[in-house]
């Protein structure tokens, strides 16, 4: 058995994170007056495929917590426990907690065992009886003594006292107790009494049914988990109750006291004091250990998911579309290989053909690297939930459009910006529940989180039906931190516009959720690296919109091909405003060199690509003999000087630092349908390259 | 079956602590890579002019869909240029640098065979001062009476400012 269970790991922390999703969103799901037992159903089966599989891999720390955590599950699923908000809380943080341990295992970190002790212990003190709230205050400084007490309960020479009878029907669902009975011998010493008090007369006995009962003592250092593992099976099948020996009954006192005088109990075992003296290492730990994590953040980056989960559709797809793809192509080679010219109708349907499928190849390709836009919305619930309770505001989550599929990058790129924003709705748009029943508005404030296709575009909305953005105090706020000129006339627009700016924070006072002024200046910086642009529409009292608009994927763009010299080179159709022919009387120069237009009421500098470039073959030197293709990438406005302009097409981005290097003024590259390379501008690189 | 018997002696040579190497010329002189480090070797081809980068960067081509710098080895070695002609051959190498494959095509005169060099027989590269710049070989050696340079692929293909263009970004003037 040298299987190398490394291969499996990915696999393994892929499906973990999802089955951490699926508790997450059950969890939030989870309507406490009546609850869908479905729910609680998908929320247990998912804490049980990771611990079986943290098992499995031998992650211990993982399936011990885990285990815990679906033993309240299963309470709850057997209805013998109520769930309440609180236990639900305590699931969330579990979650969060687990989900930490996961990834701190994938980037070969080490667990905060801190945290996970102290979630341990607010899970067992749930665990342990209703009465678990009124000890909910589980300080850290508390938190050592639970890993103590586990570690006692694995570490102790003890035993379990099993008393198991099973239904009748127990050997008719194929479950046969000789068999438990072997596994459990390999597990310690195990002594069977047998109970034969059940059994009726001869000719009363059903050789099909059991009516035996059976008391089994189990001496060794086994873990209780192991024993659940071998009953697992018959659990719906027979009355079982497993209590620990020897220690047993202080350990049931243990469990039933609160946490507090727990200590006080234990405190005269001499094991324990000298367990107690480890403790403050356990602390000194706690510094030590944020040290790694940041020296390996890098790791984890890169480690970041580079797989992609495919729907099999897609897959089917794809092979039929290669399948008609060979079979054209040895329809081609039959008309190539016996070719007369009364065949040439033949080449040309086939040559159609040809195209139609690498076309359609191509899209089920891209098609591929689309996933819906869910896996970003997926995580809103939890942030608004946990946002609200922390502002006290009641806010109501729609997801609207979460099936729209974008490209892998833009989805993985496009939730920190979409977070930050949802922040903002829920900080600054929505009031506190008085103020709207005030205003007229139900208490419970919504937001909105809706996306659709627009044309090639994506469109991503947040909408709020909060306060909206005061145009005046947009405007003073800006005028007294300095960043807009008090006599400036501004448009709605214009004025919205100015919370993107650096600087620019109109919360009244700076909460730990945002108002610091720095987030909506990266949030457009983000969006237009990739591409896109953001727009903003609000109501006073009404209400806020923020719609980003993205490109579909990031593999390919609508390109202008232009000509200078015998070079091509391709601007980013998205970012030309216009191209015209120029006279002399239209340019100006700044200290005889800097050359610059007028366009309307604009004066722009001008960019002369052979000399940025050293284009030795270009044509046009004079600048009436070219064109001036007007460009603005990301706010930069120029006029990039040019022999000529080709044609329009979609090209397929290639990255030009695969096997060389980055080049200023030039983004990334292409491959023209002749074969030959092309390069991709950067605007405001080449307006960088030109000011040297 | 010759294949095999081919497989199994490279096996034995790499053993007996040998290697093989691609010599190829520049002018009168005789160079030498792994061939391990060879993908293939094309006829020259009209590249894509990358502009603002030295001169022996001659530019990029398509392969098979992949971006490739191709490097002028004789401009590169500050050698006489000649011109480019059918015959000129341009060598793909692939190297794995800092953890990612990195492909680039050498312009050389010629391509001339392929030797089995012992590597115990290695000299390393004599001390010219600042004369030669020594910088990309990693050792002499003999083959039938000819001196072969032996080069660095790792270092060839680095310190054409691909990695540290990336790093620190001191390229950009």
């Amino acid at each position: 058995m040298s299987i190398d269970m490394a291969q499996f790991h990915q696999v393994f922390f892929e499906e973990s994170f999802e089955g951490l999703d699926i508790m997450e969103s059950g969890l939030l799901n989870l309507d406490m007056g009546d609850v869908d037992s479905e729910v609680i159903n998908t929320i247990f089966r998912a804490a049980h495929s990771i611990k079986g599989g943290s098992g499995t891999f031998g992650f211990t720390a993982v399936s011990d917590f885990t285990h815990v955590m679906e033993t309240l599950l299963d309470e709850m699923r057997d209805g013998r426990r109520q769930i309440t908000q609180a236990a639900v809380d305590v699931l969330l943080g579990s979650v969060d907690c687990l989900r930490e341990m996961l990834s701190a295992i994938q980037d070969e970190n080490d667990i905060d065992e801190v945290s996970v002790a102290e979630h341990k212990k607010a899970l067992e003190i749930e665990l342990n009886g209703a009465s678990g709230k009124d000890n909910s205050p589980a300080t850290p400084v508390e938190s050592p003594e639970t890993v103590v007490i586990k570690e006692m309960e694995s570490a102790t020479e003890s035993g379990w006292k099993i008393s198991f009878c099973p239904h009748a029907d127990l050997l008719k669902t194929g479950n046969d107790p000789v068999r438990m009975f072997r596994e459990l011998s390999e597990l310690g010493d195990l002594e069977v009494i047998v109970d034969l008090h059940g059994v009726p007369a001869l000719f009363e006995l059903d050789p099909e049914e059991c009516h035996l009962s059976w008391t089994l003592i189990l001496k060794g250092n086994v873990k209780r988990e192991e024993i659940d593992d071998i009953f697992d099976w018959v659990e719906g099948e027979c009355d079982l109750s497993i209590q620990e020996l020897n220690l047993g009954e202080a350990l049931v006192n243990m469990q039933q006291t609160e946490p507090s005088s727990l200590v006080e109990q234990t405190t005269p075992s001499d094991s324990l004091i000298t367990e107690n003296q480890e403790n403050p290492e356990l602390k000194k730990n706690i510094p030590t250990s944020s040290k790694p994590v940041q020296a390996k953040e890098k790791k984890s980056k890169g480690a970041a998911s580079t797989s992609i989960r495919v729907d099999t559709g897609k897959i089917d797809t794809l092979i039929n579309m290669v399948g008609e793809l060979v079979i054209t192509q040895s329809m081609l080679s039959l008309v190539g290989e016996h070719f007369s010219p009364d065949k040439i109708d033949h080449l040309k349907n086939g040559l159609v053909q040809l195209e139609r499928h690498t076309r359609e190849l191509q899209e089920s390709v891209m098609n591929i690297r689309m996933l819906p836009i869910s896996f970003v919305f997926s995580r809103f619930p939890r942030l608004v939930h946990d946002l609200s309770t922390k502002l006290d505001k009641k806010i109501e989550l729609k997801l609207v459009g979460e099936h729209t599929e974008v490209d892998k990058t833009v989805v993985e790129l496009i939730s920190d910006p979409l977070v930050h924003l949802v922040r903002n709705s829920l900080d600054h748009g929505i009031e506190m529940p008085a103020d709207r029943i005030a205003a007229g508005k139900p208490e419970v404030g919504l937001i909105t989180l809706e996306a659709y296709h627009r044309g090639g575009n994506i469109v991503i909305e947040v909408k709020d039906d909060g306060k909206g953005l005061n145009k005046d105090f947009l405007r003073n706020k800006a005028i007294e931190k300095g960043l807009l000129d008090p006599d400036a006339v501004l448009t709605d627009k214009q004025c919205y516009e100015l919370i993107f700016m650096a600087g620019f924070s109109t919360a009244e006072k700076v909460t730990d959720v945002s108002g610091r002024g720095v987030g909506m200046d990266v949030v457009r910086r983000n969006i237009q690296s990739l591409g896109g642009n953001i727009e903003i529409t609000s109501h006073l009292g009404v209400g806020s919109t923020i719609s980003i608009n993205l490109p579909l994927t990031l593999a390919i763009l609508d390109g202008q091909s232009i000509a200078v010299g015998d070079e091509t080179f391709i601007v980013p159709l998205g970012s030309i405003i216009e191209s015209i022919k120029i006279n002399d009387n239209m340019v100006n120069r700044v200290a005889g060199k800097g050359e610059t237009f007028r366009l309307r009421d604009e004066y722009l500098p001008i960019v002369r690509m052979h000399h940025v470039f050293n284009v030795k073959s270009a044509k046009a030197t004079k600048l009436t003999e070219g064109l001036l293709v007007v460009v603005d990438g990301q706010g930069v406005r120029c006029g990039l000087f040019v022999d000529d302009l080709l044609g329009q097409q979609q090209v397929v981005i290639k990255s030009l630092e695969a096997n060389y290097r980055r080049v200023e003024g030039v983004s990334s590259a292409t491959i023209l349908g002749d074969g030959s390379v092309a390069l991709i501008l950067d605007i405001p690189g080449l307006v960088r390259l030109s000011n040297q | 079956m010759t294949q095999e018997t081919d497989t199994q002696e490279l096996e034995e040579t790499q053993l007996e602590n040998s290697m093989q190497f691609l010599s190829f010329t520049l002018g009168e002189e005789e160079y030498g890579v792994d061939i391990l480090s060879v993908q293939e070797i094309r006829s020259w081809e009209p590249v894509s002019r990358i502009p603002n980068v030295p001169s022996y960067e001659k530019g990029v081509v398509n392969l098979r869909g992949a971006i490739v710098p191709i490097i002028d080895l004789r401009e590169r070695f500050n050698l006489e240029h000649s011109e480019y002609t059918n015959l000129t051959v341009v060598v793909v190498l692939q190297t794995i640098l800092q953890g990612r494959s990195r492909t680039m095509g050498l312009v050389v005169d010629s391509v001339s065979d392929v030797n089995n060099i012992d590597l115990q027989s290695i000299q390393s590269a004599p001390d010219f001062g600042t004369k030669v710049s020594t910088e990309f070989i990693s050792g002499l050696a003999l083959v039938e009476e000819r001196m072969l340079i032996l080069l660095d692929v790792k270092k060839l293909l680095k310190l054409d400012g691909v990695d540290d263009a990336a790093e620190d970004d001191n390229d950009e003037s």
